[in-house]
């Protein structure tokens, strides 16, 4: 007896340790937003990471090495890369960020059909290797899927979302022009980065000859830092453009430079890292979430975590993989999976189209600096009415730069003519490459595997996710609409790419726990609460009804601020 | 945008995908790994070869950079089985091609010599690397003369001093001047 009763006071004291106002799972760009809005309503919160911890500056090994300081210069090593043919193909991946990704071995999964699955494991997640493209959708987004009968209603529509956009975007700062365009809203802008001469060109080309929109970058760097970002420990952009090895002057935004240290200082938050959640748990009486059963990525033990609310943002596919796996005699089949839909209508951006060439002229222009951005041309597709044989739409994006070296077909072979060439800068380059939007459909789908397990005792996600005739039709527009305005603005040598890569590569994918009006179609209320399991909000690209075609980053902070003020006010009410 | 302007530049002064860059571009083929090394001897072979492509004017050359060293670090280290056993080769097939134009090895010909040989090769290579089907084996001196403008033009007497580098520029100016003879941006 009496060692019974030890154990009930351990147990006791373990629960009331390991209990919190709220837990957020993952500390990527969503979990972040998640954790300081929460921290700074006072909430206690936990933030699961199941990778290791990173923190700002301390945690950058290569943020200010140069060129030289690395063995190969920034290449991948040949057995690096060949044991690791997914983790490689990673846009920006190299030498100088690899500690930012994880490695093949250790987080298998079953491909379906080809589906490259990137990920970053560690505090901060991918926010720290983002692209950092911060456009806000317009309504033409927010309704096409169901004015154009592609997809479901979303339940919220641009003037709900607008204000919140408005709150990101200033505490992360975004560099940006306002340029009234009707299908990408101007949002709150630090001053912009200059177009250089021939993106001027090209961009006053397009204007006048196609009334379509090419404007600076939106992207989320410190161009001037205003009073909020100082008191983050920010400055300002230095136009290094070595932003995926984590900026030391915090010049762009990431969860480890900005929201969780500003998590941090409310006192409020406690981070876990190397906690892999199994799954959430159901309470059959409660009727509700309790909490989180984590197991410890280096120990393999389990324990158990306890909340009034839940935050899911574990990325896209592991925010499903999680739900999949939290399994109740009131969920069989997932929590909240009332609708069947969980892990169904996941979609991703279209990346496959490129094109590049050169432009005579503007020898007496050359630029200072590093631009970390490219500049954006707003979607012109299927606005107020279809008007392509595919729905949906693209934005592109686009830069322009000087070769390194100057070498024609008179130069000398080798020798000290080849050299003098070579260290002068030669022709103008332009490039654009599309970010399109892709149709969630139900086949698109993760489910658990049956049979395999990963070293933590958790199936294994299997992804079946493909292209379909729209993305073909989609990929052949913009190679004739993007040829068609370069070769406009006078670019030559126009070599156009269908890279055809998997979907996934774009990292930008989404859906499988969508929002909506109906719970017998979706998953996430207006709120992103699940419809049927009111303390557990998903808030990452998992809740994403449609793809859209901007960056959908900034949207993911936004809804994620909005749900975590909404879930503060339903607690106080006592409504959760 | 870097790393592309980078593999532009190498690719149009060697006229020729770039060797063992594949991993940009694609997977990867599985390949055993060949038991090579370099000898101290191939090294100072390598510097020599380097200092043709990109002699020391008055600024350094390859040899300050110590582009012999890197050529074999990359190329144990970053090319394919397949592509690091042409470039082992290649330094026989370099030294034979030298032999039998100058009757000399190429260690023992005059840097005037040297310049006119490796500009044979040159072409020989830009020749072959124009026509061959892509499953077809690269040419040597395609791989060294890429190996060497990039080890070179990322190295710090390259980069510092035959280009420029500001390791933080604290801004960025999308337009400023520019006139004929102004260096390069090495980053």
């Amino acid at each position: 007896m009496p060692d019974d009763t030890n154990h009930i006071n351990i147990n006791s004291k373990s629960i009331k340790q390991n209990t919190f106002d709220a837990i957020v799972i993952g500390s990527g760009i969503s979990g972040g937003w998640a954790a300081k809005e929460l921290c700074e309503h006072g909430l206690k919160t936990l933030v699961l990471e199941r990778g290791r911890n990173v923190e700002h500056i301390k945690d950058y090994p290569t943020a200010t090495k140069d060129p030289w300081d690395f063995d190969h210069r920034g290449w991948i090593t040949d057995k690096f890369k060949k044991s690791n043919p997914l983790i490689t193909k990673a846009a920006g991946f190299g030498e100088d960020c690899k500690h930012f990704f994880i490695e093949d071995k250790d987080h298998p999964y079953i491909q379906e059909k080809p589906f490259d699955w990137i990920r970053g494991y560690q505090v901060g997640g991918k926010s720290l290797t983002w692209g950092r493209a911060c456009q806000r959708w317009s309504d033409f987004e927010f309704t096409a899927p169901h004015r154009y009968g592609y997809g479901i209603e979303w339940p919220i529509s641009y003037d709900d979302i607008a204000p919140w956009y408005s709150h990101a975007e200033k505490f992360i700062g975004v560099c940006g022009n306002k340029d009234g365009i009707e299908s990408m809203p101007d949002g709150e802008y630090l001053p912009p980065f200059d177009f250089n001469c021939v993106e001027q060109h090209v961009s006053e080309s397009i204007l006048k000859n196609f009334n379509r929109h090419m404007v600076s970058a939106r992207w989320a760097h410190l161009t001037k830092p205003d009073e909020i970002h100082l008191q983050q420990g920010r400055g300002q952009c230095q136009a290094r453009n070595l932003c995926m090895r984590g900026c030391p002057f915090g010049g762009y935004f990431s969860s480890v430079s900005s929201t969780l240290p500003w998590a941090a200082k409310t006192n409020n938050l406690t981070i876990r890292p190397h906690s892999v959640v199994h799954s959430i748990i159901y309470d059959e009486q409660k009727q509700k979430a309790v909490g989180v059963r984590v197991i410890d990525a280096n120990t393999k033990q389990a324990t158990e975590f306890f909340a009034k609310i839940i935050f899911v943002n574990a990325s896209a596919l592991n925010s499903n993989l999680i739900l999949l796996n939290s399994i109740s005699n009131r969920f069989p089949n997932g929590l909240g999976n009332d609708s069947g839909v969980l892990g169904k209508y996941i979609c991703f951006q279209n990346y496959r189209g490129s094109i590049g060439g050169h432009i005579d002229g503007f020898e007496d222009k050359y630029y200072y600096g590093r631009n970390p951005s490219e500049a954006i041309v707003a979607n012109f597709r299927n606005l107020h009415q279809r008007d392509t044989d595919f729905v949906g739409g693209y934005t592109i994006f686009s830069a322009a730069g000087r070769e390194r070296g100057n070498a024609n077909e008179q130069t000398d072979a080798v020798g000290k003519n080849l050299k003098d060439a070579m260290t002068e800068p030669g022709s103008w380059y332009v490039y654009m490459y599309m970010q399109g939007e892709t149709i969630p459909k139900e086949i698109n789908h993760v489910r658990l595997s049956k049979d395999q397990k990963d070293q933590w005792g958790i199936p294994l996600l299997v992804t079946s996710v493909g292209y379909d005739d729209n993305d073909d039709k989609m990929v052949k527009d913009f190679l004739i609409e993007s040829k068609a305005m370069l070769e406009k603005a006078g670019v030559k040598d126009l070599k156009t790419y269908d890279s055809k890569q998997a979907p996934g590569l774009d990292i930008h994918e989404m859906g499988g726990c969508r929002m909506g009006k109906d719970a017998k179609t979706s998953m996430l209320n207006s709120f992103n609460q699940l419809h049927h399991c009111k303390n557990v909000f998903v808030t990452d690209g998992a809740c994403m009804t449609s793809t859209g075609n901007q960056s959908p980053s900034i949207l993911y902070m936004a809804l994620t601020a909005r749900a975590a003020n909404y879930a503060v006010e339903q607690l106080k009410k006592n409504n959760l | 945008m870097e790393r592309r302007e980078l593999l532009k530049m190498i690719t149009l002064a060697t006229g020729g995908a770039l060797i063992g860059a594949e991993f940009l571009l694609s997977g990867c083929k599985n390949n055993a790994r060949l038991e090579g090394s370099f000898s101290d001897d191939d090294i100072l072979f390598l510097d020599e070869v380097a200092e043709t492509i990109l002699p020391k004017t008055n600024t350094p050359g390859a040899k300050d950079a110590q582009v012999g060293k890197f050529m074999t670090v990359m190329v144990n280290d970053c090319y394919e089985a397949k592509d690091q056993k042409i470039f082992h080769d290649g330094l026989i097939n370099l030294n034979e091609a030298s032999k039998k134009k100058f009757s000399s090895s190429f260690m023992k010909i005059n840097a005037e010599q040297r310049k006119e040989l490796l500009t044979e090769l040159d072409k020989e290579a830009k020749a072959y690397q124009k026509t061959k089907k892509e499953s077809d084996p690269n040419h040597y001196f395609t791989m060294m003369k890429q190996l060497t403008l990039f080890g070179f033009f990322t190295s710090k007497p390259g980069a510092t001093e035959a280009l420029r580098y500001i390791a933080i520029p604290g801004k960025y100016e999308g337009s400023v001047p520019y006139k004929k003879g102004d260096k390069a941006w090495a980053t």
